[in-house]
């Protein structure tokens, strides 16, 4: 087993980088920082790594829309770049902003393999941010590092992730041929619309994709702020009920599946 | 100049939330008739741009692909009415205002390739229905935009971008003071907006006279930001004549001597940085500073609150050489959101959209900081109205070696971050002037409006420079700009400054107006000439201007330059001591107030639900919910809680080092209401409830360091100086007892609003802010009840105390027997109950304040979405305590109600060793609370009652009550 190593991406506005390294860290990876003008000047340096993470934040403040400045940034030096890092095996994950630049990008859901702005993450139906902690079921997806049928609770935290795609027909498609890899769930355990399980609106409940190939992941809630036990929201009484912590939080599952793939494969 | 327009809309069949929230302020705003509202987007692009450029740009950049469509037009080119609209009306900043906005669609354009012209943005709303377009104008500028910031145009668009601006007069402007009287003096500081006194402008004048010349225009502007007294402090540092003896200064007589007589050992720097240092583990320490920004918060309160946030997150990054901030808080005081609007005095802003546009500001600052808000509070009083309050705290963590800083000579002056504009300027001295009806117009060059982004550039460009050491000392630029800043870190040594190459927003600025403008978002460095180079390519990595704009120097003399032309070159010495000190006279005497004869508490159920739906008490989730609470995962006790995620926890628990357990609990105590009584209940009683929310979370009453906050009303009225001595006092008392060291602290002192029948003054008000220190944040508590079957234990002694109380509120009285603490009794509450913690004798812990013990235990059930049965007749009371309504309203201090389980009831009294506690009930499953006394049941409240009515008042999107059962 190799110890993979973590691109984690810094940018003007990107907020989550720390948690984010110590996520992966913490499941055995080799993280590091590159910011955007260091990536930019030099590009084949994404070729030196076995993951990519774009974290949380506002990047450029969100301005226009959210994600959209980093992803023009981005676009011309490093979007194809990042297709053919995915097609050699490298993984990708964006959160929350992330998971906008990714989308914005055209990485996510990437029916065709080709870079095209098939969906959007667009204003949340309350027209304002909100943090709150939501429940999440992982479906059968393509992604190769997010198990199915994992009831999760994240901390959801944006005001741009009402997930729609170009058609109804593609929003349908997007769930039932796997590239919904998360749902927004009610009480029930059923993927739910309704406010305040799914805290945007996005239609059919979906809070996370991953690509054709599943190497690519993106989530809206937060993996980086749900990995340790304590940053669950109802620790305590986990910690009465079964008299000690667990070792993880619900978040940490992504880290270390995403680190056992990439040592696994690497 | 006509620009380029692009108009970006919502898709026909797409949801359109902005225009959906703006139909609702609208509606809200009274304006009746409209079927509904579509946004628009507007961006300006100057006309150098082709017209293949601008449709590339808009198609790849400002238009959705899946949401969006949007129209291009030509320069010059009218505003076609939108299909079907009755009116639209289009927001557009003001000139001058900063737009962040532009500078992303500027940046964008450069990475695509395109020239990075000028550019502009705008907001459109295009209204349907039957509205009379001037009634939609008046209430758009209310609603929709604030027209001290942005002109609303109805049934029209902007039509292009400001043009160049006029050459600066970069004159140098001899102010004579010679032979001025004490009146003409006078008139020079209020007609020149300088806030200074007589005595001041006489010694300014004294000590020109002595140097043979006039003052520069500069040089007063300097003098009169250094000596405003948002800057000097000159009340709180004066000397005060009281109760037959002077005080000489104040603040070191009273709240500094509290930290010096304690001197704890883990205090590592106080009351000389930008916030007060005390130690965390080995290697690192925390700071805290809390600040107020309530002036430009009653003007603006979108910018002012987001500024004020900005503000306060430079000072920590600004402590020492460098700390990293993890944490936010923040306190509002408003009036009451439903007052009527008669009751609004013209000049001031409607409650509700100063609570909105503050909570808002709040957000869209410290969200994109990435920096979580994890605790605070809201407060009404009426007399909020013209002086809405806007507290904002922030927490950093930074090695200890590095918590001092030292200015050496020779050192080069460094601006980083944003650029300076005209905006804030006369910010630090109209914070000094009281409010009227005209200042909405007359100050609104005071106004600011924040960049966060530029502001999270500063950051990691300052804390990767802290990390290789490359600056010898930093400020941040607040109130005053770059002559606070670099006045203060010259002082004792000597400064020379050429303002010519410092960065501008536009051209024009006068060489003072550059010297003191409140542009945010700036800090400036003192960095060492070897290391300027590293420090420069650093901040260039990071994408933060940085600009050397000097030398520090031993000359004793601050001297300003533009383009070699020498400004001001003032005495330093004379800049920081030459203020003269000024005496003030207090007095004091209670006021005639009785307790009121009410009537024996018919329902009290009702009584509860009542006292559950004041303002005071009812959830602010609608607020908690837009701050980023989780940012950094250091979050391990959250301003939220229970098994739903609603109930109110009493203190935020951090844990600021990933992988470590080592913590951080952050609380705070503030009653406005006992001011109205006596100023002293309210100040200690403000310090025993940040205590008390503290150790009911598992903070350490022994490793807690405090700030404190004054607002006041007016300061040269004797009577209301009176009243803030004897609330200092009180505080300061107490802390003794507590041995909890001031830290850091503020003040803002001339919170009045003059109309034309009189002046509103608001309540005086300390705000306390206890932060401690923890080894294991797994020994934290929440205050839902976890368990049914334990016990409910309430430590702590009720007394006939409803004065001020939110139960004598609601029945329309204020009272007179205000809650006071027993000093003794409140450090023995404290420290058992933190034992007992420690000990984990508890399942859940909820302090006792506004409600009294009623509020707590619902707080607690709901929060567990369990039922809970109290035996008041169980209560420990003091004597003729005997009304249920006094055992369950009563706001008696050092309260706190413990879950307890009942096999633990043994070690619970082991541990709080001689303190008065009683088992006052138990946690039921049914979902109901009972109240009676000796199993007489006096009230049954079921839970969905308590919820409807604790979350109905603030529930402004109307999703958080829940619907009433069928």
């Amino acid at each position: 087993m190799t110890t993979p190593k973590v691109l984690v991406l810094r940018a003007p506005g990107i907020n989550c980088e720390r948690e984010t390294q110590h996520a992966f860290a913490r499941a055995g990876a080799a993280p590091s920082f590159v910011h955007i003008r260091q990536l930019l000047a030099a590009p084949d340096r994404l070729d030196g790594f076995a993951a990519l993470a774009v974290p949380g934040g506002f990047s450029y403040g969100d301005d226009i829309s959210s994600g959209r400045v980093l992803a023009t940034e981005m676009k011309q030096a490093l979007g194809e770049r990042i297709l053919r890092f995915v097609a050699r095996g490298g993984l990708v994950l964006g959160i929350c902003n992330g998971f906008q630049v990714l989308v914005r990008l055209g990485l996510l859901p990437c029916t065709q393999g080709r870079l095209d702005e098939e969906v959007t993450l667009t204003h949340n139906l309350s027209d304002h941010y909100e943090c709150r902690w939501v429940t999440l079921r992982t479906t059968k997806s393509r992604c190769a590092f997010l198990p199915p049928g994992l009831t999760l609770r994240w901390p959801a935290a944006h005001g741009e992730g009402r997930l729609v795609a170009r058609t109804p027909a593609l929003q349908r498609l997007l769930v039932d041929e796997g590239y919904a890899t998360a749902l927004y769930v009610d009480e029930h355990g059923q993927a739910t619309e309704r406010y305040p399980q799914n805290p945007n609106g996005a239609p059919l409940g979906i809070a996370g994709l991953t690509d054709h190939s599943g190497r690519v992941l993106g989530v809206m809630p937060h993996p980086d702020r749900s990995y340790l036990p304590t940053h669950m929201p109802d620790w305590r009484r986990t910690q009465l009920a079964r008299g000690t912590l667990p070792e993880d939080g619900d978040g940490m599952v992504v880290f270390r599946e995403m680190v056992r793939v990439a040592a696994a494969e690497g | 100049m006509q620009a380029w327009r692009v108009d970006v809309v919502v898709k026909p069949d797409q949801q359109d939330p902005m225009g959906g929230s703006a139909l609702r302020a609208l509606r809200a705003a009274g304006l009746d008739g409209i079927d509904r509202v579509r946004s628009r987007r507007g961006y300006l692009l100057a006309r150098e741009l082709d017209e293949a450029q601008v449709r590339r740009f808009a198609a790849a950049v400002l238009c959705d692909p899946v949401v969006d469509e949007c129209s291009v037009h030509a320069p010059g080119a009218t505003a076609a009415s939108p299909r079907g609209a009755a009116h639209s009306v289009a927001v557009v900043p003001r000139p001058g205002v900063t737009d962040p906005v532009a500078h992303s669609v500027q940046k964008a354009l450069g990475d695509l390739g395109l020239p990075a012209v000028a550019t502009g943005t705008y907001k459109v709303f295009d209204v349907h229905g039957r509205v009379d377009g001037a009634r939609l104008l008046q209430a758009a500028k209310k609603a929709l935009a604030n027209d001290v910031v942005q002109d609303v145009l109805l049934d029209a668009l902007p039509v292009g971008l400001p043009g160049a601006s006029p050459a600066p007069d970069l004159a140098v402007h001899a102010v004579p003071l010679a032979g001025l009287d004490p009146v003409g003096l006078e008139r020079l500081s209020k007609d020149g907006g300088l806030a200074l006194d007589g005595a001041e402008m006489a010694a300014i004048q004294r000590h020109f006279a002595g140097l043979g010349r006039a003052p520069t225009r500069m040089e007063l502007e300097t003098l009169a930001q250094t000596w405003s007294e948002h800057c000097k402090h000159k009340t709180l540092t004066g000397n005060v004549r009281w109760q037959g003896r002077t005080i000489e200064n104040l603040l070191k007589s009273t709240i500094a001597h509290v930290t010096r007589t304690l001197d704890r050992d883990f205090c590592v720097s106080v009351f000389t940085d930008n916030a007060g240092v005390i130690r965390f583990d080995d290697e690192h320490s925390v700071c805290i500073k809390v600040e107020t920004h309530n002036r430009p918060s009653a003007i603006e309160p979108f910018g002012g609150a987001g500024t004020g946030v900005g503000g306060v997150i430079r000072d920590v990054l600004g402590t020492g050489l460098g700390a990293r901030p993890i944490a936010s808080t923040d306190v509002f005081c408003f009036a009451p959101p439903d007052l009527p609007a008669t009751q609004v005095p013209q000049g001031c802003l409607p409650p509700l959209s100063v609570l909105k546009g503050v909570v808002a500001g709040v957000r869209d600052y410290g969200n994109p900081m990435g920096i979580p808000t994890v605790n605070g509070s809201v407060h009404f009083d009426e007399n909020f109205v013209g002086n809405p309050l806007v507290y904002v705290g922030n927490i950093g963590i930074l090695p200890t070696a590095r918590a001092h800083k030292q200015v050496h000579r020779g050192d080069a002056i460094v601006a980083l971050g944003g650029r300076t504009g005209r905006d804030g300027i006369h910010g630090a001295t109209f914070s000094s002037l009281e409010l009227h009806t005209e200042s909405e117009t007359l100050s609104s060059g005071a106004v600011q409006i924040g960049d966060p982004i530029t502001e999270r550039k500063v950051m990691d460009a300052v804390l990767r420079c802290a990390d290789l050491d490359l600056f010898s000392a930093i400020t941040d630029c607040g109130a005053g700009g770059f002559s606070s800043a670099i006045g203060e870190m010259a002082e004792g040594l000597g400064a020379d400054v050429d303002l010519q190459h410092a960065p501008l927003k536009y051209q024009g600025l006068a060489p003072w107006e550059i010297w003191i403008s409140e542009a945010q978002e700036r800090m400036v460095l003192a960095v060492p000439p070897a290391k300027l180079a590293q420090l420069l390519a650093v901040c260039a990595e990071e994408a933060c201007e940085a600009t050397v704009l000097g030398t520090f120097t031993d000359s004793g003399r601050l001297v300003v330059r533009h383009a070699g032309t020498v400004h001001a070159d003032l005495d330093l010495h004379f800049l920081h001591k030459g203020v003269p000190v000024q005496t003030r006279d207090a007095t004091w005497a209670p006021k005639a107030l009785a307790e009121p004869q009410l009537p024996p508490e018919r329902d009290l159920g009702q009584a509860l639900l009542a006292v559950l739906g004041d303002y005071a008490i009812c959830s602010k989730e609608w607020i908690v919910r837009q701050y980023d609470h989780e940012v950094q995962a250091g979050s391990a006790g959250k301003p939220l809680c229970g098994v739903r995620d609603d109930g109110p926890a009493d203190a935020a628990v951090l844990a600021p080092k990933l992988g470590s357990l080592r913590g951080v609990v952050l609380a705070n105590g503030l009653n406005p209401r006992y001011s109205r009584i006596d100023p002293a209940a309210m100040a200690e009683c403000a310090l025993d409830e940040a205590m008390r929310n503290l150790v009911a979370c598992g903070g350490d009453p022994d490793y807690t360091a405090i700030l404190d906050n004054y607002c006041w009303g007016s300061t040269r009225d004797p009577q209301a100086l009176g009243e803030l001595v004897r609330a200092t006092e009180a505080v300061c008392a107490l802390a003794l007892t507590y041995r909890t060291p001031f830290v850091s602290g503020k003040d803002s002192l001339h919170n009045e609003f003059r109309t034309p029948t009189g002046v509103i003054r608001i309540p005086g008000c300390i705000l306390v802010t206890a932060m401690s220190v923890i080894a294991d944040v797994r020994a934290t508590l929440t205050s839902d009840c976890k368990r049914p079957g334990s016990l409910l234990v309430l430590v702590g002694v009720t007394k006939d105390e409803l004065g001020g109380s939110v139960y004598y509120k609601t029945k329309g009285e204020l009272g007179a027997q205000v809650p006071r603490v027993d000093h003794g009794l409140g450090r023995d509450v404290l420290h058992g109950v933190h034992r007992a913690i420690a000990a984990r004798c508890v399942l859940s812990a909820h302090d006792l304040s506004e409600g009294g013990l009623g509020a707590a235990v619902a707080e607690m059930a709901l929060g567990g979405r369990l039922g809970a049965r109290i035996d008041i007749a169980a209560v420990p009371t003091a004597s003729g305590v005997q009304r249920p309504e006094q055992i369950l309203f009563s706001e008696s201090q050092s309260r706190i109600l413990l879950e307890v389980a009942p096999d633990r009831l043994a070690d619970l009294r082991a541990n709080l060793h001689q303190v008065p506690f009683a088992v006052v009930g138990e946690v039921t499953q049914a979902k109901e609370l009972v109240f009676h006394r000796d199993g007489k049941v006096l009230a049954t409240v079921p839970l969905d009652a308590v919820e409807r009515a604790w979350k109905r008042p603030l529930d402004l999107d109307g999703t958080l009550a829940p619907e009433v059962a069928r």
